[in-house]
């Protein structure tokens, strides 16, 4: 361990602070390091391979042999199973395998919860013998309406112990046990000061009720595993967002020793926090593998996958909020009620409590269980819903108190990089002349309006992680590192540290990732991937340059720290005319090369720490008329450390941005009210934003050296969607001079937002708004 | 999807001949079909394809146009003459679905394509349309579904091109076991109370030949107008489409269409004779748009799309009268 004085900050404002740095591990880069590639525009290490098609993900993997298995599914909200007769799926055509998942007893809980598994040697072939499986169902009583499912006498999801689904990467909290009433589960609750102190210190009060719609993970690759025994030995191929936690999911379930389960995950068909565990999907193909004596793929096709294996919860949110006349919040409360269907997990009290300073805060959180899918972690979960509800409170809060609702936020902002990105944000979209903005002249049907939202994200990555690197004779690199690479830049963000630290063009360097027989990598949620793997192959790649460094000395005939880097070798100190090029000292390295195992140290606590911040602005038109949306703008301000690859960072944050325009406008899992069944399983009616729906996306990221670990990274996945639907609702908002209560934000929404508006503020501007009375 | 033998036919005559055998099916573009046929909606053992059938997807302007059942939807797109002749008619196939579809989907195949109805389309809901013995969508989630005729079926019909076609009075011409028929386009669907099992009066074997347009009258101009949530692949919530003909500042003769409102497209008659033989004038069209939407008995959900209907044809009359 050494004491290191670094300059930590941001926009050129650096203060001095002293952090423990420990051994093995390189000091943080300094704000004057000059970068050879980190921060630039990188392509992707597999570009080539992805765009010509010859990146073969877990989906497309073929083996001799392979069979293929499908999962039958309940068709009914709640059921018990009475009898499970598989003796006729065992004799059909091509099957190899069959098994039982449910047994005779058990209860089904919700339209799609798996019954049985075959395994044949075509797709249809085991899809039909699903068919010759006789399932006798005893039907109950079932609820899929929020209300109806708080209210008393409702239909009882789970009559005894709650049964969720667990899995890694559940959202927070999910697994805590909380008090139950019949189908609300909870409070989780905190209390900060005295809400009602706060109330009564408030000029001005607000309330409201918000709603958000369940949101399916829609990964354009399914879930789904191919699983090979050899003897003893099990191979998985996953799609999945951690491959050590499908391993060790695998290796509790089928009682095999970790050391003979190995994961791949080589490329991958994206993530957003569904993708952790095996789940049943994979313990069910082992199994059948097993019994079958062959490798089998399971892959769920798109209906399974908005049935049953994962989605953003449901939302209604009571929010009140007080704030005195200058523009000081007071109090702010929110009570929550959200669906998760069988699962919890559905708080969304992130913004609320840690946005904003404020004094005086209470939350209460509910789960309220109903008769369909499990939620899983969703790209930053709770966080989209709450800060649709936060932010509209915010501008409704600065309507009362006649404030523009960018000053009252700035007021109350506690973060110094989120009112710089405020501030960047607002002069991108134009925040000054919005209302001006808001008739078109030539079109007047239309109305525009701007919005905007703060994003707020927490996690720095941490220790676990381990990577090995090592240096060649002919001075190429090679970088080993169990991580796997959603499709979010992470092989080519692995390249770029190692390159950085080596001095090396990416070229030079070889990136393996993606199996658990190699060093342990963090699982990719939490936005922790970049903070927890950079800073591990950062320390790898500078232990193993240290070596060759070693080397070089005793060469040039001194002592192992009478030498230094110097433009791209090594030279004595002092004396650069006693060099060793890059290429000279690696020739002489013994044939083996040198290599170095580095381990993620800990996060620094003395450093720059902050909660990573973002700040989005919205500009939307409305067609008055037939209440329709098109969003035409986005401006994203983020913070996410250093940048190590723009073109990729960039990329996360278009994908957070349009993931959060489809939310706020489209995605909408429908059930029937009726039987309990998904109406929309599917692309077609389950509406994702496509590319027309996109709209210009301007992204800025204000560089932050936190010195938190020593590359200064920070996830920006999660960050980059928590405040898009907020921003988006909050133009509409502007735009019709009336609230948006409700996600998604509909044509028929936006007619009774306009037809509920006072006529008296038909004519006012879209920021003075009605609150209480 | 059930195993099945491809059978591709050189003829109509072949393919009318072989698809009129049990367990048969004709396929075009396969678009719609392959959706069925996958959610088990259908399953044929022999697939009678006469996507390569010569001869059959061309476009003449004539008069009288005749338009190959056959020619794409991106070829109707892309046909500058049609789109000059008969612009409502481009405008709908242009619009329709995505350009991946468009290249593959016909003009038979979407004339004569089934209902979206997410009830109609799930194996696990038996409803009317299947021979069951309810619609689901009456009293359940029904915000796409239908503001007119809702009282045995409420699917809507899903043919942009037919809204279009409605329009200009064209005539669908068919091959089948009894000969060549020509059917105004106006009697080619069957509505949900006649049976709701199908949508159109194609017999078994029947196939459409082509698709034939009067020449529009001198002086008309046509405009086809639809809402849609999204602006990549999406369904309408709404069209509308318009064609009217000005004789000395009067409308002569109008004719408006309302689409995506009702189990077949829905000519709205009351709405022409508020037009016909009176002058452009703002009131005028908004009096019309009123009688377009006039009697609908919309949903629990669905209220807002009377609105919508009413919304289209203003917008439609107003581009039309412009």
């Amino acid at each position: 361990m050494s004491k290191d004085k670094l300059r930590l900050g941001f926009n050129g404002r650096f203060e001095e602070k002293e952090v423990e740095i420990a051994s093995g591990d390189p000091a943080p880069w300094d704000p004057s390091q000059k970068f050879s590639i980190l921060g630039a525009r990188t392509p992707r290490l597999d570009a080539r391979a992805k765009a010509t098609g010859t990146a073969r993900y877990s989906i497309d993997v073929r083996l001799p042999g392979m069979l293929y298995a499908r999962i039958l599914r309940s068709p009914h909200a709640a059921a018990v199973v009475r009898s499970l007769d598989l003796t006729a799926a065992r004799k059909m055509p091509g099957v190899q395998a069959v098994l039982p998942i449910a047994k005779s007893g058990d209860a089904l809980r919700f339209a799609g919860q798996e019954v049985a598994a075959v395994a044949a040697d075509t797709p249809e072939r085991a899809l039909d013998a699903l068919g010759a499986i006789r399932v006798e169902y005893e039907m109950r009583p079932f609820v899929v309406e929020i209300e109806k499912a708080k209210a008393e006498g409702a239909p009882l999801v789970f009559e005894g112990k709650v049964e969720t689904k667990t899995s890694a990467g559940d959202a927070p909290g999910a697994k805590k046990a909380l008090p139950r009433k019949g189908n609300v589960q909870g409070p989780r609750a905190s209390d900060k000061g005295n809400v009602e102190h706060g109330f009564a210190k408030a000029d001005a009060v607000v309330e409201g009720t918000y709603s958000t719609a369940v949101q399916t993970h829609s990964a354009l690759e399914t879930h789904g595993v191919v699983a090979r025994w050899e003897g003893d030995e099990l191979t998985v191929w996953a799609s999945t967002q951690g491959i050590f936690s499908v391993r060790d999911e695998l290796s509790s379930a089928l009682n095999v020793p970790l050391a003979k389960v190995t994961v791949l995950t080589e490329f991958m068909g994206g993530g957003f926090g569904a993708k952790f565990g095996a789940g049943v999907e994979g313990v069910t193909a082992a199994k059948l593998a097993k019994e079958a004596g062959a490798p089998v793929k399971l892959f769920l096709d798109r209906k399974e996958e908005h049935l049953a294996v994962g989605n953003r919860p449901s939302s209604i949110q009571w929010v009140k909020a007080g704030a005195t006349k200058d523009g000081k919040l007071t109090a702010l409360q929110l009570i929550v009620h959200g669906s998760g269907g069988t699962n919890g997990g559905t708080g969304t009290s992130g913004p609320l409590k840690n946005v904003y300073a404020c004094d005086n805060v209470k939350t209460e959180e509910f789960d309220v269980f109903m008769n369909s899918g499990p939620s899983a972690a969703f790209r930053a979960p709770g966080h989209p819903q709450g800060a649709f509800a936060l932010e509209a409170t915010m501008d409704e809060l600065a309507g009362r108190i006649g404030m523009d609702p960018l000053e009252f936020r700035m007021k109350n902002d506690p973060s110094e990089v989120r009112r710089e990105e405020f501030r960047i944000g607002a002069e991108k979209i134009g925040w000054a002349s919005r209302d001006a903005r808001r008739h078109v002249p030539q079109s007047p049907e239309i109305r525009r309006g701007v919005g905007m939202g703060a994003a707020i994200w927490y996690n720095t990555g941490g220790t676990g992680p381990k990577a090995t690197v090592t240096i060649h004779r002919d001075g190429s690199a090679e970088v080993v590192h169990g991580v796997q690479d959603l499709g979010t830049g992470a092989r080519t963000m692995v390249g770029i540290i190692a390159a950085e630290e080596l001095g090396l063009p990416l070229e030079k360097i070889a990136v393996r990732i993606g199996d658990t027989r190699m060093p342990y990598g963090p699982g990719s949620g939490g936005s922790t991937t970049t903070p927890s793997t950079a800073p591990t192959i950062r320390a790898a790649a500078w232990q193993a340059k240290n070596k060759v460094a070693a080397a070089a000395a005793s060469t040039l005939g001194v002592a192992g720290d009478a030498v230094e880097s110097s433009s791209g070798g090594f030279a004595v100190k002092g004396r650069p005319d006693r060099r060793l090029s890059w290429k000279e000292a690696c020739a002489r390295l013994p044939e083996e090369g040198v290599s170095a195992t580095a381990s993620r140290a800990e996060n620094h606590p003395d450093a720059w720490k902050r909660f990573t911040a973002g700040a989005q602005f919205a500009e939307v038109e409305v067609d008055v008329e037939t209440g329709l949306v098109r969003v035409k703008k986005v401006v994203a301000v983020h913070d996410c450390g250093l940048v190590v690859n723009a073109l990729t960072a960039e990329s996360q944050v278009h994908g957070g941005v349009i993931q959060g325009i489809s939310y706020a406008l489209y995605e909408n899992r429908i059930l029937d009210r009726a039987t309990g069944r998904m109406v929309n399983p599917n692309v077609e009616q389950y509406k994702i934003a496509g590319s027309m729906d996109v709209p210009e996306i301007d992204v800025t990221f204000l560089p932050v050296w936190d010195g938190v670990n020593n590359t200064h990274s920070v996830g920006i996945g999660e960050p980059a969607t928590v405040a898009t639907a907020a921003a988006v609702a909050n133009a509409v908002s502007h735009a019709i001079g009336a609230r948006i209560r409700s996600l998604p934000i509909t044509p028929e929404s936006v007619l009774a937002a306009l037809d509920a508006k006072p006529r008296t503020a038909a004519n006012a501007a879209g920021s003075r708004e009605g609150g209480r009375a | 999807m059930k195993t099945f033998t491809l059978l591709p036919v050189r003829s109509l005559a072949e393919g009318s001949r072989e698809s009129a055998k049990p367990g048969s099916i004709l396929k075009a573009g396969g678009v719609d079909l392959l959706d069925r046929m996958k959610e088990g909606l259908e399953t044929p053992d022999r697939v009678i394809s006469i996507a390569h059938v010569s001869g059959h997807d061309g476009i003449e302007i004539g008069p009288p146009a005749r338009i190959g059942a056959l020619a794409t939807l991106a070829r109707l797109d892309a046909h500058s003459e049609l789109r000059r002749v008969y612009p409502a008619l481009a405008d709908a196939a242009g619009g329709a679905a995505t350009p991946q579809i468009r290249n593959m989907a016909t003009l038979g195949g979407n004339l004569a394509q089934r209902p979206r109805c997410w009830y109609f389309r799930q194996a696990e809901f038996d409803c009317s349309k299947k021979g069951g013995d309810q619609c689901f969508a009456l009293n359940g989630e029904n915000r796409f579904h239908a503001i007119f005729d809702t009282d045995v079926c409420c699917c809507i019909h899903p043919s942009a091109t037919a809204v279009a076609l409605f329009a200009y009075g064209a005539r669908v011409n068919t091959v089948g076991p009894r000969g060549k028929r020509s059917i105004p386009i106006e009697e080619f669907f069957v509505a949900p109370r006649e049976d709701p099992t199908r949508e159109n009066q194609l017999a078994l074997g029947e196939i459409i030949e082509s698709v034939e347009l009067p020449a529009p009258a001198p002086g008309s101009r046509s405009v086809y107008k639809k809402l849609k949530e999204k602006e990549s692949f999406d369904w309408p919530l709404v069209e509308a489409c318009v064609s009217v003909t000005m004789s000395g500042g009067s409308i002569q003769d109008a004719r408006v269409v309302l689409g995506s409102v009702s189990p077949v497209p829905r000519r709205v008659r009351g709405a022409e004779k508020i037009l016909a033989g009176s002058r452009p004038s703002p009131e005028l069209i908004a009096r019309a748009a009123e009688a377009a939407v006039a009697g609908a008995t919309p949903l629990s959900q669905n209220a807002h799309k009377v609105r919508l209907a009413r919304v289209m044809v203003e917008r439609a009359l107003r581009e039309a009268l412009a």
